[in-house]
């Protein structure tokens, strides 16, 4: 029964995911950028760390490097662009096409963001995983490397919590879809939702690394559940009944924004106007 | 019994007007006038199981809007509309699981997928049992002759191969209903051809419904019994192609070739248009002279070499009717 439900987006998951894995090129290219900005990341927190010993503070430095490399290799689970796919259709009328489905309008998007951002993240975590995991210590550059989780609960919160991250960087995109939808344009929101994401994620710089006065702040913000509190939990930063806060507080976000975005999708498919012919 | 019952169906749209130039667009960033467009007014008609209606209309007449509002896309302003007994705004996600939907316009095939993986898509969506989407796929490829086609990444297939794709991807859930928007825009005859034959099979053999909008007169000549003219958001007319054309233009053209010089005629209902040597082109209304008659009129009084009777041109019938309605888009 739930199989037969499921059936449609399962299928629309899976065919986005095979669509995007022929892009090998990108993959590459992409793979190519987040090792050159890991690099330099990594130079600049080691100088930073450097200059400025932290003792005890909230993050070693190791820790921080490998921070660093997980960020890049999950940089395209970043809900930092709406989805291409759904802009081309809003913008051509093809948009049309999917009203004469008989799909839950909401779930469809849904599953073809998630199958988008997973496609482009798989193949490039594994070489990063390759380079920064298991070539560098090979060569003996083991300080620089991606370190293993801080123990088995730790690994086992980081899944929970990237896969809520994950239903959240989804509920994101389609709330971009639907800008584009009501705007009939990507540029702007693209450009204001790139810098923001880099840096209210971690992705920048984690945010534990922030001052104090905006920790807490930088905590509840919906930005910090699709990648800096997974990397929490993954270095063991969070423990106990403070994981389980944090993986509630994610799972808080995903039920506000895809609620949210269900009720906008609804009032914007109603009036909505396909355009031409 | 009617599968679809369309009553006073209206659809108003309203767009966002600015003054030309760039004081216009400053002053459209501070205060926006909107401007009531009238896409369909007060639209009715009933269509039976079987049949298959052409809906044509000059460029902007509402003939979209309409495949639109049937198929759950858009909901119009008011009005009523049930299909097989569904409202297909309200229930839309029921009403569309039983009918197939082509855009010519648009593509519904993934573009960089195969063919048959954007078709086994479709089987997921629809929730085809395998069994029937074997039984229906092998069918589909056969009429449609898709079998050289069906492993080619869809942005590769020429306009033509891909349009018989379209129209078999709306078709794999086998639909009752199949709402056809200009699927033959952009063809080659023979593409135009093949796609009639399938559409006029379909129909015929399998008893599906067809709605068909287009602007080729041909696609309606050749397949649709009845035809509904749409202009500036209302029906015009609506019935068998035969009685529109009698209505508009009962006017017939003979052409006669002489042996000699072409004569001076004077036959009452009949206008002279064209006077080339020995030929001669007439035009007359066979309500008052019947073409027989005025045959054998001019055979009895000159020698001639040849002599034949033209319809007009559909097209002609078409423009015609439009301007006479004030429909033609401005």
């Amino acid at each position: 029964m739930i199989a037969a439900a499921a059936r449609p987006y399962l299928a629309g998951f899976r065919a986005r995911f095979q669509q995007m894995l022929q892009y090998r090129a990108a993959a590459l290219a992409g793979f190519g950028t987040q090792c050159w900005w890991g690099t330099i990341k990594v130079m600049v927190l080691t100088a930073f760390y450097q200059a400025r010993p932290l003792g005890a503070g909230p993050m070693t430095l190791a820790d921080s490097i490998a921070y660093t490399w997980l960020a890049q290799a999950l940089l395209a689970l970043q809900p930092w662009a709406a989805d291409p796919e759904i802009v081309l259709a809003v913008k051509s009328g093809g948009v049309g096409y999917d009203r004469v489905r008989p799909l839950d309008a909401y779930g469809w998007w849904f599953v073809r963001a998630i199958g988008w951002m997973t496609s482009r993240a798989a193949p490039r975590a594994a070489l990063m995983y390759a380079v920064a995991g298991v070539i560098l210590p090979a060569v003996g550059l083991g300080r620089w490397a991606w370190s293993a989780p801080a123990s088995a609960p730790a690994a086992a919160f980081f899944a929970a919590s990237i896969t809520l991250g994950t239903l959240l960087a989804g509920a994101m995109t389609v709330l971009l879809d639907l800008i584009v939808a009501a705007t009939m344009n990507e540029r702007g929101v693209n450009l204001l939702l790139t810098p923001l994401t880099i840096l209210l994620s971690g992705n920048l710089l984690p945010l534990l690394l922030f001052p104090d006065w905006a920790r807490n702040w930088l905590f509840v913000q919906p930005f910090a559940s699709l990648l800096d509190i997974p990397l929490r939990l993954y270095f063991g930063l969070l423990t106990g009944p403070g994981a389980l806060e944090a993986l509630a507080l994610q799972a808080l976000w995903v039920v506000l924004l895809v609620g949210g975005g269900r009720w906008w999708m609804g009032r914007l498919m109603r009036r909505l106007q396909v355009q031409g012919g | 019994m009617s599968q679809i019952v369309v009553e006073a169906l209206s659809k108003t749209y309203r767009i966002a007007e600015r003054d030309p130039g760039l004081l216009g667009a400053v002053r459209g960033l501070v205060r926006r006038r909107w401007r009531a467009i009238e896409a369909l007014a007060d639209v009715s008609f009933t269509v039976g199981r079987g049949e298959l209606v052409g809906l044509i209309g000059p460029n902007g007449a509402g003939k979209s809007t309409t495949i639109k509002i049937l198929s759950g896309i858009l909901e119009p302003t008011s009005g009523r509309c049930e299909i097989d007994g569904l409202t297909p705004w309200r229930q839309r996600v029921r009403h569309v699981a039983r009918i197939g939907v082509v855009f010519g316009q648009r593509s519904q095939l993934w573009w960089d997928l195969p063919v048959i993986d954007g078709f086994d898509l479709l089987r997921d969506i629809y929730r085809v049992p395998p069994a029937r989407y074997r039984a229906s796929l092998g069918e589909l490829v056969s009429l449609m002759r898709l079998e050289r086609v069906l492993d080619q990444p869809v942005r590769q297939l020429s306009l033509g191969q891909r349009m018989r794709c379209e129209i078999a991807a709306s078709l794999l859930h086998e639909p009752a209903l199949l709402f056809l928007d200009e699927p033959t825009i952009g063809l080659d005859a023979p593409s135009k051809l093949a796609v009639r034959e399938l559409v006029g099979r379909l129909n015929r053999e399998r008893g599906v419904t067809v709605i068909l909008t287009t602007h080729d007169m041909h696609d309606i000549e050749a397949l649709a019994d009845r035809v509904i003219v749409i202009g500036a958001g209302r029906i015009l007319a609506d019935g068998p192609f035969d009685e529109l054309r009698a209505g508009v233009l009962s006017e017939r053209r003979l052409s006669v070739d002489f042996t000699g010089e072409a004569p001076e005629l004077a036959i009452p209902g009949v206008r002279l248009i064209e006077r080339d040597g020995r030929r001669l082109e007439l035009a007359f209304d066979p309500r008052l002279t019947p073409a027989p008659e005025l045959i054998s009129r001019i055979v009895a009084d000159h020698p001639v070499d040849d002599i034949h009777v033209e319809e007009p041109l559909i097209e002609e019938v078409v423009a015609r009717f439009y301007d006479l309605h004030g429909a033609s888009e401005a």
